[in-house]
């Protein structure tokens, strides 16, 4: 019971190699740096590792289990303690985090080996590590707000790693400043939740929550505006529209970084929250609807975009985005556990790609556009086919992790009372363009003719402590969701059931919910569902076969016929122009003009710069009366005697 | 007997001249003879009122003002000498920097 009583331990040892390595790495060896940053992440695991041992001797009324550490803040009635908990959600979080982490920080330690900053990176990544953490053990809302924004910090840092390189920093700032627009809403709804429920602590909020009636649909009640302020958090934090347009720029940081936070940990916070707060969110109806639909509307928007991105490690980015976007629409359908699933898996399969493409970028000495790539296959085998797992893992391909996770997702989606055909539909599209994409990415990239300068690129294999990361994470992106394999058959999804005490409390409305909504031939429908998901990834895939294997002319051909749709999708959708000028311009002008120029410089330094003036004048005027000659004082004295005295008399006279 | 107004007449002509000569005259010492005027100007009005209202309080003011004056006298005279001496003038006009 060692970790349970010590839960500190998990978070706190890599807060401690950032510190170690933060403030006196500098002048240490990169050998020095790697025992302290793995030492401490590779115990972390260990500890998480542990921690799931002693977890299954826990009795299911010690549920969640909670270790109050010390008071944090006390102002009158509000407390938020560093309190911890867990619960099977935070397991199945800590777990990914750290194993994931421990992995890419493996993998660090060979991509980043002839990079300036180690110290800093390091340092860096295993602050991230800490947020995280604090973020998912929390108990309550006050103390998981500071992952929260840790973790936004750290990614700013991280980001804007390179910090001479101007795109960088301004992708670092623009991370950072969507991402506060989210957390304004966020903390909004901490308010909302306190000034309410009058605490911010987990239980008591989803125990009074649990008591209060539903909000109807369409209704704005309390929970609803709970749920939908929390929404617009996780929102920012998990990049869904409108507030997606940060993760792409983030790729300026180094790959391992792309990897950690924005593809496996850092935004799966937004789905972490949502999920934590189902009790909530089953009680507004709305905002279940609003999840859904950001979710769906997510998934299929940023699938379209990365159809024409020939950056790498943007295509990537943009599947990040449509993945997310399924996992917010299992919230939003009410499948929490499928959503979580979808994280997990992600979370393997996501890291697994990014790495992979880290190692053909570092294969290649930093080149990352796809169009420049090529017939990589036989140079980087190993690279190749972890990657190609990746690949099927995210195109859905059959008994491969994300073919369980986004089938559970397409079927509650079909099936949920919260769900409609629409929501399965986009769903699906979404399914065909990733299988699409994918391929595209991996023929672009290993088959065909070599297309860099076969002379002056020299295609090395990378290291063995970069491969040995993408191993594993391969193997848990095909076995990784063995867990609801007997789903197949008609069995019980294991981890829905692994998961099933932490969402039991939201299970009643659900199921009220359901009744409305009958469901016939449960089996056969989940088949024929599944058949037709199998049946899109195989025509994504087929249809990258055919343009950029069989017909490599094509493509181009095709893009030029559909010249508009192509430049449209190629620039984003302008998405990045449409805020430039809906927001950034006019904040800049109303700061600059306004704020600045106006109240600033001519109303508060004007004020205060008058005070002074008038000041200065007066005394200009006055210094002439003190000339140093006695007599004109003797005489001001004598005035000012008559002055006085005629004064009194007058006043003594009336 | 002689009425009470005919010393505060006096009093009030000794102590407009001392003001007209304190204002007016260039030389410190003068100067300084000029406030000794109006103190006494004003000694001679407390003994006056003192004895018209029978009391003894504008007497004992008047020691106190002979004592201060006298206190004032020296350190005055002190420092019209060390003026003097680094004036080496005894015109007040030359004396309006406040270092010597």
């Amino acid at each position: 019971m060692f970790i349970l009583e010590h839960l500190w331990i998990i978070p706190v040892l890599p807060l401690l190699g950032a510190a170690v390595n933060g403030l006196f790495g500098k002048s240490w060896s990169q050998r020095a740096i790697n025992t302290v940053a793995l030492g401490t992440t590779g115990l972390s695991f260990a500890a998480t590792l542990e921690l799931v041992r002693e977890f299954r001797h826990l009795s299911a009324d010690q549920v969640p289990w909670l270790q109050s550490y010390f008071t944090w803040i006390t102002a009158g009635n509000f407390r938020a303690g560093f309190d911890l908990q867990v619960d099977q959600l935070t397991i199945v979080m800590l777990l990914v985090v750290t194993g994931v982490g421990w992995l890419i920080h493996i993998y660090s330690t060979g991509y980043m080996a002839h990079e300036g900053g180690y110290c800093r990176f390091f340092a860096c990544l295993n602050l991230f590590m800490f947020f995280m953490l604090i973020l998912v053990l929390a108990a309550n809302y006050g103390l998981l707000f500071v992952g929260w924004e840790g973790v936004g910090l750290c990614s700013y840092l991280l980001i804007g790693f390179y910090f001479l390189k101007q795109s960088a920093v301004v992708a670092g700032k623009k991370a950072f400043i969507v991402n506060r627009i989210g957390d304004f809403g966020f903390l909004l709804g901490l308010f909302l939740i306190f000034w309410n429920f009058g605490t911010l602590d987990f239980k008591p909020v989803f125990e009074k929550a649990a008591g209060m009636p539903a909000d109807g649909f369409g209704q704005i009640g309390l929970l609803t505006g709970i749920a939908l302020l929390l929404l617009a958090g996780a929102c920012g934090k998990s990049a869904q529209v409108p507030l997606y347009v940060w993760l792409p720029d983030a790729m300026e940081g180094p790959t391992p970084v792309s990897a950690l936070i924005h593809a496996a940990t850092m935004v799966a916070a937004g789905v972490y929250v949502v999920a934590r707060s189902h009790i909530i969110f089953v009680h507004a109806p709305t905002a279940m609807m609003a999840v859904a639909v950001m979710g769906a509307v997510t998934a299929l928007f940023a699938a379209t975009i990365a159809l024409a991105q020939t950056d790498i490690k943007r295509v990537l980015a943009y599947s990040t985005i449509s993945q997310l976007g399924y996992m917010f629409l299992a919230c939003g359908v009410g499948a929490f556990a499928a959503g979580i699933f979808h994280l997990m898996t992600h979370a393997f399969f996501k890291a697994l790609l990014f790495l992979a493409a880290g190692s053909v970028i570092h294969a290649l000495g930093g080149i990352q556009e796809m169009p420049q790539m090529g017939g990589l296959r036989k140079k980087i085998p190993w690279t190749f086919w972890t990657m190609l797992m990746g690949a099927l893992a995210i195109a859905g391909a059959p008994l491969f992790s994300g073919f369980f996770s986004k089938d559970l997702i397409l079927y509650q989606s079909f099936v949920s009372p919260y769900g409609s055909r629409i929501l399965w539909a986009v769903g699906i599209a979404a399914a065909l363009l990733t299988s699409f994409y994918m391929f595209r990415l991996i023929f672009l990239t290993f088959f065909g003719q070599p297309r860099y300068d076969v002379h002056a690129v020299h295609v090395h294999e990378s290291p063995r402590n970069m491969l040995a990361p993408l191993v594993v994470l391969a193997a848990l992106a095909v076995g990784g969701g063995w867990v609801a394999a007997p789903v197949l058959r008609g069995g019980t999804d294991h981890f829905k059931e692994y998961l099933a005490p932490v969402f039991a409390s939201s299970k009643a409305i659900l199921a009220q919910a359901a009744l409305a909504h009958p469901v016939e031939n449960e089996a056969t429908l989940e088949h024929s569902l599944m058949y037709v998901a199998i049946a899109v990834a195989l025509a994504g895939f087929l249809v990258a076969w055919q343009l950029y294997l069989r017909r490599p002319e094509m493509p181009a051909r095709l893009a030029e016929t559909l010249h508009r749709a192509y430049t449209l999708l190629r620039n984003k959708y302008y998405v990045d122009e449409i805020y430039d000028y809906a927001f950034v311009r006019p904040l800049n002008w109303i700061s600059t003009r306004v704020l600045w120029q106006t109240v600033d410089e001519r109303g508060i330094d004007g004020s205060v710069n008058g005070l002074a003036h008038v000041a200065r004048r007066v005394g200009e005027e006055v210094r002439l009366v003190q000339s140093g000659n006695t007599r004109s004082y003797a005489a001001w004295v004598v005035l000012g005697a008559v002055a006085f005295t005629s004064l009194l008399l007058w006043m003594t006279v009336r | 007997m002689v009425p009470v107004s005919y010393y505060i007449v006096l009093s009030a002509v000794l102590f407009g001249l001392g003001v007209v000569a304190f204002i007016f005259k260039r030389n410190i010492i003068t100067m300084f003879m000029a406030i000794e005027l109006m103190l006494n100007a004003v000694n001679l009005a407390f003994v006056a009122f003192s004895r018209m209202l029978g009391q003894l309080q504008g007497q004992v003011y008047v020691f106190f003002v002979i004592v201060v004056a006298a206190a004032e006298a020296a350190v005055g005279l002190a420092i019209i000498i060390l003026i003097a001496r680094n004036r080496e003038s005894l015109n007040v006009e030359r004396v309006d920097l406040l270092k010597l």
